[in-house]
């Protein structure tokens, strides 16, 4: 057997279905000089991998994990360990059906072959399924089964062989060396290995590892029940591990998958049971393996009956008999993502955590190609370890959220949904004050942000049917029709916006501006007082953010970006400050709150509180200043999201409320509303065809294909450069469009509103494909009010890019019609951009 | 017709490594699941036969805190068709204390018109290990005993105890009725609970028996955990040289045949 190698190029530790692919993907990229450890003995060392029911239902509402989770499907596929199966989600009642027809709608999306079956079909491929017990149910046939641990091991073997790997079961890890705050040393019970880039792949023992080095891996060990209920006739006469379909009963959140002559019934419908890592059992003192804790039989009574009821023939069949029970542990994260990436505390050090069987090996290949290029194929912006901001590393946030979420496993979960735990978190100064005007919160990187007001529920009388209101609840659910009319207001008079969740860092010093060049698409080598928007790409071209930057002195930008993604930008400029110090990071989040005011008579009201000279000649587009106002100096910048004049105002976050009350005051006047993200993110934003990074934009994404090129590229080198240089060059392989909806009308006769995700066909619901071979969907989905319309985002295959092209959208299983009504970025909404220069 | 009462405690369902409450006086079962004995499997398995052979009803009791129910209901879902808690710390309990509020209410059962005419049990908890209750028991019912007996059965009133003897071969004990029993595994391979056994579980009324004395306790001072035995690996080849001796091991321990 190996011993511990002194030192290595990379050391994983972790032996399960992450460690296992990430060597093996490592391996592939040319790395050598690898070291894999675990605590436990292979081929199972004792994590969640050796007790996972290792099936896999390709369908997701996100199309990261689908994509993760199809890589990984080929890759079980080619090892052979892969058994098709076929999966039904059967509904037991009408919600669940509805929300069916909508898992059909990212099966298109994604292009995954799925079809709705009535309960007689359903039972015709799995006869001991009670059909009068269901309403319906979503077939997959592409479901199947997987030997995760015999894929571990061929992947090993296969990183051994070409002499890259050695592997060393029953070591464990007994502390992080952490250098100057990169990773030197990682120390073993079989000796020390010195190696600067380490990974984590210990699922749920993965905090106590991160731990170690001062870092954060925000997951918890939580249980997921599951029983074995054998031997039924009904299987035993079967050849091979599984003949029949994989039920998910989603209404009880339980499945009912076959292993040879027992039938597994697993469960999310339990209370969560959460552990600690440090309290896992070792691999002595476990009845099972650490991983398979004690059952508590209280908990999965209710299941058994439910379960019993869909199947009583079989799982009632004389002599079969609870064979095996478990409280297994896996992995949760607070919001449900795979942790992947360097963390943001400890250079060198990486972390693949929670990752569940069906995506393993694929984040194993994007892991590794992120570790060897920074490159992913996959974009994997959602499942970033560096998007965590402090509060969502604590264990109280990390349990309340998972607790929360963990019964929605399996739920029917509204793509408005809002967490309810943990919260309030970060307030805004004007929190008060917003409670008093009935703001709705919505919660961005913990900020509670207000969506709408209900103090803005007069307009609705003002502005009528031009709201656009939604019949259907589920359209409607997490929605107003006022911020429609809180949009209409900001159009025909002024909004004032709360903008505290913006992340805000500025980069300084000597070598700022060769930072910012470097990072940034556009022109940073800009006078001072220039507000800069730009995308910011990697080396591949795609998009890694898109946000603002502010020259405030000759070695001073100040960037301002999103909350949601916030934490990864200040990373991704952090990691490109030059080695020589010359240039820093410094976050002001926590320093300045941001005020947005914006619309016709932004300038009146911004005038009844300076004296500064705030004319259109005086402050023109695209500039910043300090502006006096009462006796705050507020920094000025002039741009807008929403398309209108105005300003983002910002001031010392002790000053914030003051600022607030004050623009209310001088614009109630004027007409002013208190206008929510509603209108800012969604409504303000897509009339004007503003992408956003997360919706329209991301890693796999380009600038031409988002049609966002400039004439002119900067001579200054930056990062992505010559790939843009190319693309700008080659046709683009599809386009982001704009779309309207000519009709609403259901076969009910109800009206219908898309909410995002729903697949773009072909005038007569044929599918179109683009030319990378991704099916449009819908990225962004809202209402336009001031065009009367609803308005769909989504990338086309270019030859359907065409003004007025008559396509149609997919909605709970039926088509409605939709017309392009732009295919780059000009603006449906004001095109020539007069009102943003009045 | 034979009534059976089988007697079961709620113990850590331990893995290999075991340790000790800080006091040392308890196995410390946090993060441990919970159990019978092996021998108590082999006699509630029994209990559900002999039950089942006769027409007649195997009773399941416990001594033990609320927690202990669990147990029962684990039982029931095997068979048992009624069970017994007698509220009570197990911890202070000795095996005097436990054998005499069992016989208690075994005689307030017989006051009651229920007798147990026969009474199993394990021949000792796998936690304390005291080999007394069975006896004791035996003795305040004045009734007559067999220990670590491997299968029982009830033939024409009379019931038919095996067991091994020293020599390696068995021993054979004929009992009249009522009597005690105490059982040792490996005769009988206990069943799992069935899906409409554990709902069926589910649904019976616990009932619930106080002891009427203070217990004297155990005497127990504490434990001590004694050396692990040295690990003895055997390599029985290396690739497929090793396949011979793998099947010649699998047959031996009755893996495969």
């Amino acid at each position: 057997m190996a011993t511990v190698p002194t030192s290595a190029r990379v050391v994983v530790i972790g032996a399960g279905i992450v460690g296992n692919s990430l060597v093996h993907h490592l391996a592939k990229l040319g790395w050598t000089d690898i070291v894999q450890i675990d605590k436990g003995a292979l081929p199972n060392p004792g994590g969640s991998t050796g007790h996972a029911s290792n099936f896999i239902f390709p369908v997701d509402h996100s199309r990261e994990i689908t994509d993760l989770t199809l890589d990984s499907v080929k890759q079980y596929q080619e090892m052979g360990v892969f058994t098709q199966s076929g999966g039904i989600e059967v509904a037991r009642t009408e919600e669940r059906m509805e929300e069916l027809r909508r898992r059909m709608s990212s099966a298109k999306a994604w292009g995954i072959e799925s079809r709705m079956v009535t309960p007689a079909e359903v039972q015709e491929l799995v006869p001991f399924l009670e059909p009068d017990q269901i309403v319906g149910g979503f077939y997959t046939p592409s479901v199947g089964v997987v030997d995760s641990l015999r894929a571990g091991t061929i992947m090993r073997e296969r990183a051994m062989a070409s002499g890259a790997l050695t592997v060393v079961p029953t070591v464990e890890v007994t502390g992080l060396d952490v250098e100057e705050g990169a990773i030197r040393r990682v120390r073993t019970t079989g000796g020390d290995i010195e190696a600067d880039t380490v990974v984590i792949a210990c699922g749920v023992w993965s905090p106590k590892l991160a731990a170690m080095a001062g870092a954060h891996i925000p997951l918890t060990p939580a249980v997921h029940q599951m029983i074995s209920v054998g031997p039924c006739p009904q299987l035993a006469e079967k050849e091979g591990e599984i003949s029949f379909p994989i039920v998910r009963d989603m209404d009880t959140f339980c499945y009912e998958r076959q292993h040879g002559a027992d039938m597994e019934v697993g469960s999310y419908a339990h209370r969560p049971i959460l552990h600690d890592a440090e309290e896992i059992p070792s691999i002595e003192a476990a009845k099972l393996s650490p991983t398979e804790m004690p059952f508590t039989s209280d908990d999965f009574d209710p299941q058994l009956e439910q379960a019993f009821e869909l199947m009583p023939d079989l799982l009632g069949a004389e002599g079969a008999e609870i064979r095996y029970a478990i409280n297994g542990l896996l992995s949760l994260t607070p919001d449900g993502a795979p942790i992947l990436g360097e963390t943001p505390e400890v250079k060198g050090l990486w972390s693949a955590a929670a990752v569940w069987i069906k995506e393993g090996p694929g984040v194993g290949r994007a892991v590794a190609e992120w570790m060897t290029d920074g490159l992913p194929e996959i974009d994997l912006s959602h499942s970033d370890i560096a998007r965590f901001y402090p509060h969502q590393r604590t264990r109280k946030h990390i349990r309340e959220r998972t607790s929360e979420a963990f019964n929605k496993t399996y739920g029917i979960v509204h793509p408005g949904e809002q967490y309810l735990s943990d919260r309030p978190q970060r307030l805004a100064p004007m929190y008060e004050s917003q409670k008093a005007l009935g703001a709705e919160f919505f919660e961005a990187a913990g900020w509670e942000r207000p969506f709408w007001y209900e103090s803005n529920q007069v307009l609705l009388e003002e502005y009528g049917d031009r709201v656009l209101p939604r019949e259907h609840e589920w359209d409607s659910r997490w929605w107003s029709p006022i911020i429609n009319a809180e949009h209409l207001a900001m159009r025909d008079r002024a909004g004032i916006v709360d903008l505290s969740a913006f992340a805000i860092f500025d980069v300084v010093g000597p070598g700022a501006l060769d930072t910012v060049q470097r990072v940034c698409v556009a022109q940073c080598d800009v006078a001072v007082g220039r507000v800069v928007y730009t995308p910011v790409l990697d080396e591949r071209g795609g998009f890694r953010s898109d946000l603002t930057v502010m020259r405030l002195a000759h070695d001073r930008f100040r960037v301002v970006t999103g909350g949601a993604h916030g934490m990864v930008d200040r990373k991704w400029f952090a990691d490109r400050v030059p080695a020589d110090g010359s240039a820093q990071v410094v976050d002001l989040t926590s320093a300045y709150t941001t005020i947005g005011l914006w619309g016709p008579r932004a300038r009146d009201i911004l005038g009844e509180l300076t004296r500064d000279d705030i004319s259109h000649q005086g402050f023109g587009f695209g500039t910043c200043r300090d502006i006096e106002t009462d006796s705050m100096q507020v920094l000025a910048s002039r741009i807008s999201y929403v398309g209108e004049l105005g300003w983002e105002l910002h001031v010392p976050i002790e000053q914030g409320n003051k600022l607030w009350s004050m623009l209310h005051e001088a614009g109630s006047s004027y007409g002013a509303v208190p206008v929510g993200i509603g209108v800012y993110g969604t409504t303000g934003r897509i009339e004007k065809g503003y992408r956003a990074f997360g919706f329209e934009l991301d890693s796999e994404r380009t600038i031409v294909e988002a049609g966002m090129q400039r004439p002119k590229v900067k001579a200054a080198d930056f990062v992505g450069r010559e790939a843009y240089l190319k693309q700008r060059v080659e046709d683009p392989k599809t386009m982001l469009c704009t779309l309207t909806v000519e009709d609403h009308t259901s076969k009910s006769g109800m009206k219908r509103y898309m909410l995002g995700g729903e697949p773009i066909l072909s005038a007569s619901g044929g599918e179109l494909l683009d030319d990378h071979g991704h099916r449009p969907y819908v990225t962004t989905a809202g209402s336009a009010p001031s065009l009367g319309k609803h308005v769909l985002l989504a990338y086309l295959p270019p030859q359907e890019a065409r003004l007025g092209n008559e396509l149609t959208v997919s909605y709970m299983e039926e088509l409605y019609p939709v017309t392009v009504g732009s295919a780059d970025a000009t603006s449906l909404f004001d095109p020539s951009n007069e009102r943003i220069r009045a | 017709m034979t009534n059976v009462l089988v007697c079961i405690k709620r113990v850590p369902d331990l893995g290999g490594e075991i340790s000790l409450t800080a006091d040392g006086r308890s196995v410390d079962d946090s993060g441990l699941g919970h159990t019978i004995s092996a021998h108590e499997e082999a006699a509630v398995e029994l209990a559900i036969t002999v039950a089942k052979d006769t027409g007649g009803e195997a009773t399941v009791l416990t001594l033990g805190s609320d927690d202990a129910v669990e147990q029962l209901r684990n039982a029931l879902a095997l068979g048992c068709t009624a069970a017994i808690r007698i509220d009570a710390d197990a911890s202070a309990q000795g095996p005097a204390d436990v054998a005499r509020a069992i016989a208690d209410v075994v005689r307030e059962r017989e006051a009651g018109g229920t007798t147990y005419d026969l009474v199993l049990l394990g021949s000792d908890a796998s936690d304390t290990g005291d080999f007394q209750v069975g006896i004791r028991l035996a003795y305040a019912l004045d009734r007559p005993v067999v220990t670590a007996v491997s299968t029982v059965s009830v033939q024409d009133g009379t019931v038919v105890a095996r067991g091994a003897a020293p020599d390696g071969g068995s021993e054979v004990y004929e009992l009249p009725m009522p009597a005690v029993v105490t059982v040792m595994e490996g005769g009988v391979e206990p069943r799992y609970p069935s899906i409409p056994g554990r709902m069926k579980a589910k649904k019976v009324a616990i009932e619930e028996a106080a002891p009427g004395f203070g217990a004297a306790g155990s005497g127990r001072l504490r434990l001590r955990l004694p050396e692990p035995a040295p690990s003895q690996v055997t390599i029985l080849g290396e690739g497929p040289q090793a396949a011979a001796a793998v099947v010649d091991l699998f047959e031996k321990l009755g893996v495969t045949r």
